[in-house]
Parts: C-alpha cells; sequence; structure tokens
C-alpha cells in the first residue's frame, strides 16, 4: 500500500493540492480531504474507459487510429482542434502546434464560460488576485452570479469563507459574505446577505454600485430588483472594507451582456480602489481551463479562438470561436481532447459536428465519442500521468501520477504528438 | 555532434579580452571558443569586413511568466500590427511590445543577443516562468527571484536574523531555480496589499514596521554574504515620482558601505534607471536628474545601472510595482491589469505610449541617454529599454545609433519637444561609443555583472556565443547611423553554442537554450530551522502545500546550475 501526499485534485479550477490518495497495487482504495466529486473522480477512474482505440466504432490498433486521426485532419480545409480545459499544459502545447501545422483553428472550452470576462479584460482591464491573499486579508467577500456550494465545493473551505488568515484571524466571523444571484442558491444560507437580482439586471445594478461608489446620488427607488437601501448599505461595506473581493461565475458571463456585465463589475472594482483595496477573480471552471488560456496566449499572443489559416495566428471570437465555426458549418473536421462537445454545445453545432469526421481523445465513452470517426483512449491526466494545470488564479502546480496507466495508454501530449508527426510526413513536412 | 567552426577574418570587439577590432579569427569547437581547431572538416563562417562580438547579454528584461503573459492577454490590439508566419524553421506567433515566447526567441537571436534575464520572477509564480522559458528558443535564459516584498523577508529583517534572512534567500533561489535577488519597490508592494504605498526610504511598511532601508540593507548584505554571482537588482521606490533622483542616491548611500562579494566591486544594481531619475516637483516642471545621478555612480564604484531607454512609440508596461501602475492608470485613462501574489510579491500592466510632443516623455527619453553617456565607465552602465516597459526589445537597434551618434541623437531631438533642450543636458554632450564601448554595454559588462564567467567574451573556455555584424568599422563614421541601425537589427551570423541559428538574419535552426539558476548550500541546522518556519506559515498563511512550493526537476530540461559559496557565521 502506498500513500501519495499533497497530490494536486484535476476537477475544478480550485487544484486543492492537499490531497492524500491511498494506492494498493493498480487501485486507487482510498482518498482523503477531497470533495465529493474529487473523491469519485479518483476512485471511479476506472469506471466507463474507453476500452480501445477504435475507427467508425471498429476496434483498431493504436497505430491505425493516429494513421486515420492524421488523415482526417490534414485533408481538411478547415480542421477544428477543440477541448483542451481537463488535460495538462503539455497537451495544450501540442494542441496549438498541430493546429498550427494543420492551419486550421484551435480553442479552448472558454469560448462557452469565461470567454466573455477575457474579452472584458482585453477592453478595461482587471484588479485579481492569488486566493491566499483573500484568506489573509478579504473582510469582504461577494459572490456575484456564482454559487460554490455546488460548483467549487472547497472554494469556501479553503479559500474565501472559513480560514483564519493573516488579518483575519476569525475566520468565517472576520468576512461579511454577500451572494448576488437571479435565484435563491444554497449561498444564501451560507451568505450573511443575499442580494436578489433580477433576471439581466446584473449590468445596470454594477452601474448603479459604481456611481453610488463615485459619490453621485441614487434617486431611484430601486434598480434591477433591489431597494436602494440595499444598495446604499452594500456601497458602504465596500468602501469600509479593509480588503473585498467579488468572486463571478457564469450567472455574469453567460447572462444577457456578457463581457459588458464584466466590464462593469472591473469598472465597479476600480473604482473601489480610490477608496480601499478591491479585486475581483474569476470563478474558473475545469481544473485546467485557465492553463489553457495561459499556454495558448504565451504561444500565439491570445488566449483562445486562434485561426491559423493564414499561418500567423489570428483571433476573433465569434468568428473562430468552436459553437460558432460548427453552427455556420464551417469546420470540416475536428479532433477533441478532453471535452465533450457533443453533450455541452448547442444543438445546431452539435447537428454539424455529427456530419463531419470528428477525432476525439478521451479516457471515458462520451456523447462524443461515440460520434466520432476516430477515438482514441489516453490516460488520465493528474491520475495516470503528471503535467502541469493552472489555478483560476494563475497559480501553476504539478499534477502527479498515483497510478500506472493500462498497458499501451499513452498521455494526450504523446497521442497529440505521434498525430503531429503523421500529418507532417502526409504534408511532406519532414521534421 | 555539432562540427567545429570557423569565425573568419572579423573586426572582433572583446573588451573583456582587451581586444578591440583587431582582425582575427575566432574558433569553436565543442561548444565552446578554443584556441585553434583542427581537422578539415571545420565548417567556415567569413566575416571578412563585419564586425564580431560575443552573444549579446540582456541584463534586464521581461519575457516570460504572468506579467509578460497578461500584457500578451490584454492586447490583441498589439499582436495585429506585427504577426509573424511560420516558416520551415519557425513557429508562428505575434510581436511588438509583447511578443509570442517563439518569437521572443527568434527576434533576440536576429539582433545577435544570445543570453537575456527575466527580471521578475515571482516565487509562486515560478513554475509558470520556467513554463514560458522552456518554450523561447535559442537564447539561454535566468529569471530573478522576487524577494523585497515576501513575508518571510520582512518577518526576518524585523527580527534582526540576517542568518535566516540568509538561509531564506538561498532556498528560495533553489525553490524558484532563480539566479538574482529581485527587489521592487521595497515595502510598497506589501502596503499596496492594503491599497497604500511607501513614499520615501524611511516610511513603515504596515504591520511589519520594517522600512525600505532596512529591507535593501538587509538584502543586499545578504546577497554579498551568500556570494550570489549577481547584486541585488533593485527597483527603487518612488519610480515614476518626479524628484525621485533623491531617493535614487538615499537608497546608494544607504548600501554603500556593505562590502561585495569576493571578486567584484559592485554590491548593487539599479534597473531602468532613466524612470528613476527624475528632478523636479511634478510632472508639469519635471526635469533630467541623470546628470545629478551619473554624477553620483560615477563617484562610487558599487553601483552600476541600466538604462530602461524610452522608445518613441506605443508599448505595454509592465512591473512588480502595483501601486505604480495604479498611478499610471489614473494618468493615462488607460486599461489598467493589477495581479497580486499572495504572501510575496505584485505586479502592473497598463498599456502606454511616449510621444515625442509629450515634453515629460522626451526628458524621459533624453535622461536614459545622459545616464549612458555621463557615467565614464562603460563597465557599469548597460543598454536596455527595460523590454517592454521603455520601449519593445526590437528598437535596440536605434538605442545603439543614438549611442554612437550624436548626429542620430541630434536629428531625433529635432522632432521633440522643446523641454529637451531646456530641462536635459543631452544637447550639450558630444560622446559617442565606440564598438569596444558598444560592445561593453550590450554583453561584456553584462555578463561580468551577472557574474557569468562564460558569457560575454571570446577568450578560450567560453561560451561558442558569437554574432557577427553586416558593418565595417575601418569605414564606418557616425553620420553613417541607418547603416548602423539595420547591421545590428539583423545580424549577419548569430551563432549560439557552436551551431549558427540566425544567418542573414534569418532564423535557420531553433537549439532550446539553457536556464541559469544558483545553488547556495545552507548549513543543516540553519536549514532545519528555515524548515521549520516555513512550515508554519505555509500551512497558516499561504493556499498551497509546502511540498507543492518548489519548481520541480521536470521543468528545467536545460537546466545549468552555478555554485554560489556563501560565508555563514
Amino acid at each position: 500500500m502506498v500513500v501519495h501526499s499533497d497530490v494536486v485534485c484535476p476537477f475544478c479550477g480550485c487544484l486543492c493540492d492537499d490531497l492524500e490518495v491511498t494506492v494498493e497495487g493498480d487501485e486507487i482504495v482510498g482518498v482523503k480531504n477531497a470533495c465529493a466529486i474529487s473523491r469519485s473522480k479518483f476512485m471511479n477512474h476506472g469506471e466507463n474507459r474507453l476500452q480501445e482505440p477504435a475507427i467508425d466504432g471498429k476496434k483498431a490498433s493504436l497505430e491505425k487510429a493516429i494513421e486515420e486521426a492524421a488523415g482526417i485532419l490534414a485533408d481538411a480545409k478547415r480542421p477544428l482542434v477543440y477541448g483542451l480545459s481537463s488535460t495538462d499544459c503539455g497537451a495544450i502545447g501540442r494542441a496549438v502546434e498541430l493546429a498550427e501545422v494543420l492551419g486550421g483553428v484551435v480553442d479552448n472550452t472558454s469560448s462557452v464560460c469565461h470567454g466573455p470576462t477575457i474579452l472584458a479584460l482585453q477592453q478595461v482591464g482587471e484588479s485579481k488576485t492569488t486566493l491566499g491573499e483573500v484568506k489573509n486579508r478579504a473582510d469582504l467577500v461577494v459572490f456575484w452570479g456564482s454559487n460554490p456550494t455546488e460548483s467549487h465545493l472547497r472554494h469556501l473551505i479553503r479559500y474565501s469563507a472559513m480560514p483564519k488568515g493573516m488579518y483575519v484571524p476569525e475566520g468565517r466571523k472576520g468576512r461579511y459574505i454577500v451572494a448576488v444571484d437571479v435565484r435563491t442558491t444554497r449561498m444564501e444560507r451560507v451568505a450573511d446577505e443575499f442580494v436578489k437580482v433580477d433576471q439581466g439586471g446584473d449590468f445596470e445594478l454594477l452601474l448603479v454600485l459604481r456611481a453610488a461608489v463615485r459619490g453621485v446620488k441614487i434617486k431611484a427607488e430601486s434598480v434591477s430588483g433591489v431597494p436602494r437601501e440595499t444598495i446604499m448599505e452594500l456601497v458602504r461595506r465596500m468602501k469600509g472594507a479593509k480588503m473585498g473581493i467579488i468572486f463571478f461565475g457564469l450567472g455574469l458571463t453567460q447572462s444577457d451582456g456578457r463581457h459588458m456585465n464584466i466590464d462593469a463589475a472591473v469598472g465597479l472594482v476600480t473604482e473601489l480602489n480610490h477608496h480601499t483595496k478591491f479585486l475581483l477573480t474569476p470563478m474558473r471552471g475545469h481544473y485546467n481551463v485557465a492553463g489553457a488560456n495561459s499556454v495558448t496566449t504565451w504561444q500565439t499572443g491570445y488566449p483562445y479562438a486562434v485561426d491559423f489559416a493564414r499561418g500567423y495566428p489570428r483571433y476573433n471570437p465569434g468568428e473562430y470561436t468552436s459553437v460558432d465555426l460548427l453552427a455556420k458549418e464551417e469546420a470540416d473536421a475536428a479532433i477533441v481532447i478532453a471535452s465533450d462537445p457533443a453533450a455541452t454545445f448547442p444543438a445546431e453545432a452539435v447537428r454539424h459536428l455529427a456530419k463531419i469526421p470528428v477525432v476525439t481523445l478521451d479516457q471515458k465513452v462520451t456523447p462524443t465519442t461515440m460520434l466520432s470517426r476516430v477515438a482514441i483512449p489516453v490516460a488520465t491526466a493528474g491520475v495516470e500521468a503528471e503535467g502541469t494545470a493552472y489555478r483560476m488564479d494563475g497559480v501553476a502546480l504539478r499534477l502527479s501520477k498515483v497510478v500506472e496507466p493500462e498497458d499501451g495508454l499513452l498521455s494526450d501530449e504523446a497521442v497529440l504528438e505521434a498525430i503531429i508527426e503523421r500529418v507532417r510526413a502526409l504534408k511532406g513536412e519532414v521534421g | 555532434m555539432m562540427g567545429d567552426l570557423i569565425v573568419k577574418g572579423g573586426y572582433v570587439y572583446d573588451p573583456l579580452n582587451g581586444v578591440k577590432g583587431d582582425k582575427m579569427d575566432v574558433f569553436l569547437s565543442g561548444g565552446k571558443v578554443v584556441e585553434e581547431v583542427k581537422g578539415r572538416d571545420a565548417k567556415t563562417v567569413d566575416a571578412s569586413g563585419k564586425v564580431v562580438m560575443a552573444g549579446g547579454v540582456d541584463i534586464h528584461s521581461h519575457i516570460a511568466g504572468s506579467k509578460i503573459n497578461i500584457g500578451r492577454l490584454l492586447r490583441p490590439e498589439d499582436h495585429r500590427k506585427d504577426v509573424v508566419p511560420r516558416t520551415r524553421y519557425t513557429r508562428s506567433g505575434v510581436g511588438y511590445s509583447c511578443p509570442s515566447t517563439f518569437v521572443t526567441g527568434y527576434r533576440y537571436a536576429q539582433m545577435g543577443y544570445t543570453s537575456v534575464m527575466e527580471a521578475a520572477m515571482p516565487p509562486l509564480g515560478a513554475r509558470h516562468v520556467h513554463e514560458e522559458l522552456n518554450d523561447i528558443p535559442i537564447i539561454d535564459k535566468a529569471g530573478f527571484t522576487l524577494l523585497g516584498n515576501n513575508h518571510f523577508t520582512l518577518k526576518y529583517v524585523k527580527e534582526g536574523d540576517m542568518e535566516g534572512l540568509k538561509a531564506f534567500v538561498a532556498w528560495m533561489l533553489w525553490a524558484t531555480r532563480g539566479y538574482a535577488v529581485k527587489i521592487v519597490n521595497p515595502g510598497g508592494v506589501e502596503n499596496w496589499k492594503w491599497g497604500r504605498n511607501v513614499g520615501g526610504l524611511d516610511d513603515l511598511v504596515y504591520n511589519y514596521e520594517v522600512s525600505p532601508r532596512q529591507i535593501v540593507t538587509s538584502l543586499a548584505r545578504a546577497n554579498e554574504e551568500l556570494g550570489l554571482p549577481h547584486t541585488i537588482h533593485l527597483h527603487c521606490n518612488n519610480l515614476g515620482v518626479p524628484g525621485n533622483y533623491e531617493t535614487t542616491i538615499e537608497t546608494l548611500e544607504a548600501v554603500k558601505g556593505i562590502k561585495a562579494a569576493e571578486g567584484r566591486e559592485a554590491n548593487v544594481h539599479i534597473v531602468h534607471a532613466q524612470f528613476n531619475a527624475l528632478d523636479g516637483e511634478n510632472w508639469m516642471n519635471v526635469k533630467s536628474g541623470a546628470s545629478k545621478l551619473a554624477k553620483y555612480v560615477n563617484a562610487n564604484e558599487n553601483v552600476t545601472l541600466d538604462l530602461g531607454q524610452v522608445i518613441f512609440t506605443d508599448t505595454t508596461t509592465m512591473t512588480g510595482d502595483g501601486p505604480w501602475q495604479f498611478r499610471l492608470h489614473n494618468m493615462t485613462g488607460n486599461k489598467w491589469v493589477n495581479s497580486d501574489v499572495e504572501m510575496e510579491a505584485g505586479a502592473g500592466v497598463v498599456p502606454y505610449t511616449f510621444k515625442k510632443d509629450n515634453p515629460a516623455n522626451a526628458i524621459q527619453w533624453a535622461i536614459g541617454l545622459e545616464l549612458a553617456l555621463l557615467v565614464y565607465d562603460p563597465w557599469r552602465v548597460y543598454m536596455t529599454t527595460d523590454h517592454p516597459n521603455g520601449g519593445p526589445m526590437i528598437y535596440y537597434p536605434k538605442v545603439i545609433s543614438w549611442l554612437m551618434s550624436r548626429k542620430a541623437r541630434t536629428d531625433t531631438m529635432l522632432e521633440l519637444n522643446k523641454s529637451v533642450m531646456r530641462r536635459t543636458t543631452l544637447a550639450n554632450i558630444y560622446r559617442e561609443y565606440d564598438f569596444n564601448e558598444l560592445a561593453t554595454v550590450t554583453r561584456a559588462a553584462t555578463a561580468k555583472a551577472l557574474g557569468m564567467d562564460h558569457k560575454g567574451h571570446l577568450g578560450t573556455g567560453a561560451d561558442a556565443d558569437v554574432s557577427v555584424y553586416d558593418i565595417d568599422p575601418s569605414t564606418w563614421r557616425p553620420s553613417m547611423y541607418k547603416e548602423l541601425e539595420k547591421a545590428f537589427a539583423k545580424a549577419a551570423y548569430t551563432i549560439k553554442g557552436g551551431e549558427v541559428v540566425v544567418k542573414d538574419g534569418e532564423v535557420v535552426a531553433t537549439p532550446l537554450g539553457a536556464t541559469h539558476w544558483v545553488k547556495s548550500e545552507v548549513p543543516e541546522a540553519l536549514e532545519t530551522e528555515l524548515m521549520k518556519d516555513l512550515e508554519a506559515d505555509f500551512r497558516d498563511y499561504y493556499t498551497i502545500n509546502l511540498a507543492n512550493y518548489p519548481v520541480e526537476d521536470a521543468y528545467l530540461p536545460t537546466g545549468r546550475p552555478m555554485t554560489a559559496e556563501g560565508r555563514w557565521r
């Protein structure tokens, strides 16, 4: 029996690094410190596995599958490389390279989650921090359009609500927690104050808060369903905080207004910095979506939706984003790595995905592997393969390998490397 | 195995070995400079009529890690004006002020640079820095570890525990695989965590009750007693505040008496000094403080500095100095990213355009050149633009022309706001660098200041990093500065580790260069004490476990450690 300590969890953007995983032989028999989802990921990593490489649903050798995959991609006019947020950075770098060699498009899941956050950042910036600053200093924590009790199970415990920090020795009692959402969630029980905002009213509320911070008199009785007294009290708390932070989720990025909502939130935080220290940080979902943005940015200059059709990277969300490329029936082949767009994309996009040849690298059987021409099983990053992942706040951590993968199972990175090599050969480029 | 190489018949400038433009051959074998190569299969690089120097060594640049990557993320508009297609040998990418990693390596190599220092590595972000360094091809690299606002630094300084501080610094260089001690606005960045700053050397850091003066002098002493190859690498307090040359001199006075490590006189390096040599009371009446700072530097051998030269263009400022970046955002209204790092550091990024008709910008431009020309000893003043803060590094050839040609300076000055005539001394300076001085401020002196004995020269045993520039020094005159610019923009040849990587200005090979870091042994008893301290505070205040903090070997596929021998009590 071997106990691996300080293991990093490869599930959500919290990237908790204090797991204890117990292994007997090749089997994980126990996980300590993990949340329910994380435990399930480790304990059940062997379930529902993609058994062997397959072409058109028929068993094939890995070599054949890679050959077929490379052929599909090399023949395509507008190939799409998509996914990447639940694998390690090595694989992400290779995916970018593959897209470049193909003259195709590389995109990651942020185009359907926090893409608008990045658009806002590109307009106005962002005042952010690593999570330890929140733990050590924040006495006011706002969750806006985000429900960590169901999405990031240990966020409140490790970083934002409960922990005793250097200047918040009382822990939970030393913090005032506000949750803003369009409907009641379990955050109502966790927070000191729950503010219910009208559906679609976030932008207006944020702007009014900013104006009030600036000293503008608010005459309206209520804004977006929130009474003036509540607004003024919140403004008083924000300006009076020693250090405050807003964590925001898809409630803000994927509702009406999208990047303009974040633009307004950034504006509010910037305004507050004239009075006290105030920050905001997006609640990134997949454990390495921040890494997908980071690697793609350092290699190409852009975080997602990158097109190489002209031989150099171009960026245009709305045009080179996966949902758009598929819904407009532009992509004529796709390779999906560590993601399940068939289950999560809008129907129009999935319909087109089902029509074109798709190559999928995954550990498990998913709707996407089922509609794929080529499906290649891979080792699970962070369980069966090492690598790097970036926490929601940009802190890079080392993923561990706690068990050996099944014989013949390669990492995402290794499979992508092999595909790149074959594509190069097919295109007449040597090494 | 790479074949032997002879760089034949060029005018060689190798100031560390006293070679000043002699016509001679340089022999390369096994990745090193050698006395001679035997055998007939050695390849030849024809350098006749050309300038030959050791590969350039940039002592201060921002090329890898969260800060530059925020810059890249923040500025699609910057990328769109400078796109780089893929070629047979090279990856695609973007350039200008926030180049992608691959392009960073190519562009430096194209200018004949073969070693570049990443000047600000937050320890918690070290793994990220190394990931990017591994994606920067060709050049050798190193990261400087940010320690001036670190919790443990402040704690040991407060307790007056010098041995504890030394043990911590040595451990951190290992944990982050860093090369030098970087200090940014000491104390100010910690106060910024509360939205404040420090205004001078004797202001106090909240809760720790220590002053910037104590932080700088303690770290400088620790640095010298550890015998680290480079001095402290210091971004002074009050950056960008008119009148700050006084703070800079006061800081230098504070470290003056500290005994330098064996083998060098310097005990402090002032980074991007241009930003810290302002005179006047505010941005309306700002004037150059360069002559006063230069006078001080001339009289005190313990000081080295780099320029942070301003270029008139749209660029992206990025520093570990969070409060300054907020100030710059308020001055310009430009978009602003702030990025705090728990327990240890912070950063800010703001786009900025240096304009010729802006009086303050014109003065800043002149200050950099005044410093370069008024500090007599080229071994102590180094060429940088603090890429990309003063301007993108692709403009180094422009800076070279200003240093070597008074006509180049005058031609630029005529286009500038008149303040440059009235509030700086630049128009009265006639000095022009020669090729030997240029080789000094761009490679020989920087390598020496970094303690990299194998870099910056062409003596036997040096790394086989060589650049060849297509300009004939026997016929060149300062009036021909445009030709100079052209020659230094695209090296005729750049050779890295004995391999030709650039030919006629184009990249032809992309080996991965080394990452240098410093290994400094800590006595066992001290290390035990330190680990106890680290374990306790990590458990209480950090959000990652201590075991997951040090950068693993996997991130240093080409690591090149250098050992430092410390003096311990």
